[in-house]
């Protein structure tokens, strides 16, 4: 298989992208202001409503997946240099991806296996 | 008249300066791209967050309160606070960078990089918006 | 404005020290000088045996370049009296082994810039009968910045990845495969793509961005880097679609 570098950095820049552009808001709405009770937090029953689209499940799996896979080339890389641990390279490697990997996994299982 | 890479490796009295492993504090331009690389964890973190509320609104709304009440108490709204600050980091920072990788050429001339860096902003406040509505409409 | 200001230079002599040393000048400060003008005042009046590069001292050979006050700068370039009220410190160019004083070896970047083959490649020789080869000023512009690049290796001292990766293809060599790749005569971008996106090669960049804020002539290294590694990429994904695809 040719190297598939290329393919993990169009998945960091996917994954970085979607955060950049959705992670604010979100993160500032879930963990911010409905908690604090700043804005009035959606009902089950809408949120289950919303669920139900395909859509909705489509993109909560973007939101999930891809910016795991952000973390998980962009924190290798810092770790191999910002640490200069390039003697566990392959370990780091499989940690990240495979966290990145279980967390898709998760995920699909989530949004797909369960009604 | 060539050297061949041994004539460089075995030089004895040339001084080779060895980097340190806290480089990254050596001036601010680098000690701010590792902040930047380390947005990343907050990225991870809210990304298993919303994982976690996945998971918590399909096994019902008794798994689904307790999840909102664990988001509420002290140490997750001091996380998510913290995470805030580092996504927001990691939004401007990768809004900014965008034009480098991404030129974009009409008819044979280089659209500028403010424009570039424009729509990312301004497809940011559209989606920020459309989600905001959709969370609090229903 | 003072009279004099102080220059503290590393030195290192191998036949008396094993370790590099400073010492500090008293040059005369004026307006007009620049760094490179207080070493050749050292050099001439205080102090023979100070070693150092310079050539046209007018920036564009990129011979004099070297770290004023931590910071890779040509010394033809850096004003003096940015640098009051001193001491101006200056050292030779980081992660390059130090040769004498301020003479850094520069054979790593020599044998990198030949691997990237910076010439025109063409699989069909145009033969003379057809003439020359014409470009249209937007096809020299798509390329133009990155051909002002002067070796002067300011980038690869600024550049933290190739200090801590020595086998990194640094960002100057980069820069100029991508000024041929871009180049319309051009036809060799598979060619260096193969050999770029290989090991120590341009994924090993994480975009510091340091390299294009010390580059002299405005070449932008680090966008180079990042136009290749989105080339590079969509590239991977077509030859993943179309095993046997055309070019």
């Amino acid at each position: 298989m040719r190297p598939i570098t290329p393919f993990l950095w169009l998945l960091f820049s996917a994954g970085g992208t979607v955060a950049a552009l959705l992670f604010p808001v979100h993160l500032f709405l879930t963990g911010l202001a409905f908690p604090l009770g700043w804005l009035e937090e959606p009902r089950y029953d809408a949120l289950q409503g919303l669920l139900a689209h395909p859509v909705t499940r489509l993109y909560l799996f973007g939101l999930i997946s891809l910016p795991l896979f952000h973390w998980a080339h962009r924190f290798r890389y810092t770790l191999y240099d910002g640490l200069q641990l390039k003697h566990l390279t392959e370990l780091i490697a499989a940690l990240c991806y495979g966290t990145a990997l279980l967390g898709t996994a998760a995920a699909a299982y989530l949004l797909w296996s369960v009604p | 008249m060539s050297a061949g890479p041994d004539y460089t490796l075995y030089h004895p009295r040339w001084y080779r300066r060895r980097v340190s492993v806290w480089w990254w504090l050596q001036n601010r331009a680098y000690t701010g791209f590792v902040l930047r690389e380390l947005t990343s964890v907050f990225v991870a973190f809210f990304a298993l967050v919303s994982l976690w509320q996945v998971r918590a609104l399909v096994q019902g709304p008794d798994a689904y309160a307790a999840f909102l009440a664990r988001l509420g108490t002290p140490l997750f709204l001091v996380l998510h606070g913290v995470a805030f600050l580092f996504v927001l980091f990691h939004a401007v920072t990768w809004f900014n960078l965008a034009p480098k990788a991404l030129v974009v050429r009409l008819r044979g001339k280089r659209v500028p990089d403010r424009v570039i860096v424009g729509t990312n902003y301004a497809a940011w406040l559209l989606l920020s918006a459309a989600v905001a509505v959709i969370l609090l409409r229903g | 404005m003072p009279a004099t200001v102080a220059l503290s230079v590393t030195r290192y002599r191998p036949e008396q020290e094993s370790e590099p040393t400073v010492q500090t000048y008293e040059v005369p400060f004026r307006k007009d000088w620049v760094v490179l003008d207080a070493l050749n005042y050292v050099k001439d009046r205080l102090d023979g045996s100070l070693s150092y590069r310079w050539s046209c001292r007018m920036g564009v050979c990129g011979s004099c370049g070297m770290k004023v006050n931590g910071t890779p700068k040509l010394t033809c370039a850096a004003f003096l009296s940015d640098y009051l009220p001193g001491p101006v410190r200056v050292e030779p160019l980081d992660y390059f082994p130090i040769v004498r004083d301020l003479v850094v070896d520069l054979t790593d970047f020599m044998q990198k810039l030949a691997k990237v083959k910076p010439w025109i490649i063409r699989e069909d020789e145009k033969p003379l009968a057809e003439g020359e080869y014409l470009q249209t000023p937007d096809q020299l512009d798509a390329y133009k910045q990155f051909s002002m690049c002067i070796n002067c290796l300011l980038c690869y001292s600024a550049c933290p990845i190739y200090g801590l990766e020595p086998t990194f293809v640094g960002p100057a060599a980069i820069a100029l495969a991508q000024r041929y790749n871009m180049d319309s005569r051009d036809q060799g971008a598979r060619e260096r793509l193969e050999i770029l996106s290989g090991k120590d090669g341009i994924w090993e960049c994480t975009f510091v961005g340091e390299c294009t804020k010390v580059c002299p002539k405005h070449v932008d290294p680090a966008g180079a880097i990042q136009q290749y590694k989105l080339s590079g990429a969509v590239h991977w994904v077509k030859s993943l679609l179309l095993p046997r695809g055309g070019r």
